[in-house]
């Protein structure tokens, strides 16, 4: 985790740049008074922007949160995931099936997709992470079509066509149906995925991920349950995709199998492998990103896979930690 | 038709789709076998042999006629250039993250496969092709099992492509080469073999496999489409599972196994077809939960 590495002073722009901002960012008054500028511009935004431009940024937001998730798997334990799809669909059709089929309250369906999510997780997680760590990728990768192959053909899924008449959530005696409260609601569920992803990293468990990561037999042997907490790792960032997928459920009220491709793991993999893995602000980075560059370039739209294909590859070859930098040497004196 | 006579007409079509797995699981589990890689561009591999050899036929159709020495002829040439796709990726894409962190290099292999496929759908404009090769389809009977003449070409060839790679492995130096490498690639270093061109050896063989299994299919079904590697690259990763995964003769028998699994799983009347690749992936959970080491396995647990 902490590679200090002495660093020649550098005539990079870039680097310069950012060696800069860290050290402004140093002092934790202009931190805490940038954060707050652009939490308040965020909380006015809907009053100052059309609806559709509240929608990609709600877009945004819902990427930030299930994205945070899968950076738990794959930035702080290291386990490739290729099926994140998957765990969101399990959250999203359990509260589509709850509250369109049994009228059940949204807001109680969020536990009952974080227990079908942790089930899951458990039936896929368990038998590879006992094995190999790479085992999970190609597992995951098989849930994920195996998943969209089930609600395909399950009756109680609605097979092709998907689940309609969701319930919107009430909150507080409001019905959210407006873009702009569900504008506010991902924003909220964005902020509470950072705090926790944040209060996770440093936590004794966050700890051991990042020692399993860079030496698993150093970890195992200082008496770090490495197949448990991979197991967390999985089941914590699963848990994330369920909760997303039941909030987008509530915001769609209409879900079909082809909202969970294995496209759509791809897209959340590279949101977080584009900005850096296991960087909270990478991964908000490389959802602005993914959510983005498609809005913005418009006609590259069927070559859009091609083009994050290459950025991948030419990202792992050339810049594997992401394209948010890491913190230079100098503020790692401690 | 009586019982026997769907068990047995089950049994070979099990066996030809089976030999189509194994074919893609050899290259599979040599790679992983070799580098620790899973490979997951290989399917896509599988799904470019495919393609290639539909061009070629395109192209040689008119000026040497159709029928199998076009095909054949088509398919050597599809396995060479496939297989040297195959090296070139391995050196570009492969080669220097070695050495790096395994989340990267897997995460390259997914790069790779989605370069891969996207370029063929872009290509291809997504569509499903037709693989014509005017072959007669006409079918005859062998006893209670009914045949085309397709069907009977497809699984020999199949077999005496997994013989004449049995044969590659045991018996030549290039073969024991990839054994000793992947026992230990640092000590067969030590030991004067060219690590490096073994593992470009290895990535040569394998995609040449997987490039024949691809136009067999193919000719199999008829039709082909760029996201047909897919789904192939996880029953051959099942297949390998299955047999063992860096055991060559696993790979094979992982391949034949699973295709006589789903041949037969399909006619329980509760799976069905719907359910086949569920049920393939039941028995991969099953395995790696039963049985991790596949069937050919040592028992020893495996440290990185």
């Amino acid at each position: 985790m902490a590679e200090i590495k002495k660093k020649a002073k550098t005539t990079n722009p870039f680097e310069i740049i950012v060696e800069a901002l860290f050290n402004f960012f140093e002092n934790k008054v202009y931190l805490y008074a940038f954060i707050a500028l652009a939490v308040g511009f965020l909380i006015i935004f809907p009053n100052v922007s059309s609806r559709f431009t509240q929608e990609i940024m709600t877009n945004l937001f819902f990427y930030v949160v299930v994205c945070l998730g899968l950076n738990i798997i794959v930035g702080y334990a290291g386990l490739l995931h290729l099926g994140y799809a998957a765990f969101f669909a399990v959250g999203a059709y359990t509260t589509g099936i709850l509250s369109s089929r049994m009228g059940m309250d949204f807001w109680l369906t969020i536990p009952f997709s974080v227990v079908a999510a942790v089930i899951a997780g458990l039936a896929i997680g368990f038998p590879t992470l006992r094995l190999r760590g790479d085992y999970l990728a190609i597992v995951t990768l098989g849930f994920g079509e195996i998943t969209r192959l089930t609600i395909r053909n399950l009756d109680i899924t609605g097979g092709a066509i998907g689940l309609i008449g969701i319930q919107r959530p009430v909150f507080f005696g409001i019905t959210l149906n407006q873009i702009s409260h569900f504008y506010y609601m991902f924003f909220i569920l964005a902020i509470i995925a950072i705090i926790v992803s944040y209060r996770l990293e440093n936590s004794r468990m966050g700890r051991a991920w990042a020692y399993i990561r860079e030496d698993e037999d150093a970890a195992a042997a200082m008496g770090i349950n490495v197949v448990t907490t991979r197991l967390y790792a999985f089941i914590i960032g699963s848990s994330f995709g369920a909760v997303g997928g039941s909030f987008f459920a509530a915001k769609m009220t209409a879900i079909s199998p082809d909202s969970f491709m294995f496209i759509h793991s791809v897209m959340f993999l590279m949101a977080v492998v584009l900005g850096g893995m296991g960087k909270i602000p990478g991964v908000v980075l490389g959802s602005m990103l993914v959510v983005l560059i498609p809005e913005v370039a418009r006609g590259i739209g069927p070559y859009r896979l091609l083009i994050f294909g290459f950025l991948l590859l030419i990202i792992m070859l050339y810049r594997p930690q992401g394209i948010w930098p890491d913190k230079p040497a100098i503020s790692a004196k401690e | 038709m009586a019982i026997h006579e769907i068990l047995i007409q089950q049994l070979f079509n099990g066996l030809l789709i089976g030999s189509f797995y194994g074919l893609v699981a050899i290259g599979y589990s040599m790679v992983y076998g070799i580098i620790k890689l899973l490979n997951f561009a290989h399917g896509d591999i599988y799904m470019l042999g495919a393609f290639s050899g539909l061009v070629f036929l395109s192209i040689a159709t008119p000026a040497i006629g159709a029928g199998w020495g076009s095909l054949i002829l088509g398919m050597l040439i599809s396995m060479l250039l496939v297989g040297l796709v195959g090296v070139f990726i391995q050196r570009v894409a492969y080669r220097p993250m070695l050495k790096a962190p395994r989340l990267s290099i897997l995460i390259t292999a997914l790069a790779v496969s989605m370069i891969l496929y996207n370029t063929v759908m872009l290509l291809s404009s997504g569509r499903f092709l037709p693989f014509r090769t005017e072959i007669s389809t006409e079918s005859f009977f062998l006893g209670p099992l009914r045949l085309t003449e397709t069907r009977v070409v497809l699984i020999v060839a199949a077999f005496a492509l997994m013989f004449i790679m049995h044969m590659f492995i045991t018996k030549t130096m290039y073969g024991k080469a990839m054994r000793a490498i992947s026992l230990d690639r640092d000590t067969c270093q030590l030991m004067g073999i060219d690590v490096y061109k073994i593992i470009a050896l290895t990535f040569f063989v394998g995609s040449a496999l997987a490039a024949a299994a691809g136009i067999m299919a193919g000719v199999y079904y008829g039709t082909i489409h760029f996201y047909m590697g897919f789904l192939i690259g996880l029953k051959a990763f099942t297949a390998a599972v299955i047999g063992g995964i860096g055991i060559i003769p696993g790979a094979m028998l992982g391949g034949l196994l699973l295709g006589l699994l789903e041949s037969f799983g399909t006619q329980i009347p509760f799976i069905g077809t719907v359910w086949k690749d569920v049920f393939s992936f039941a028995f991969l959970i099953l395995f790696l939960i039963f049985k991790p080491n596949g069937l050919l396995g040592r028992s020893e647990s495996e440290r990185m």
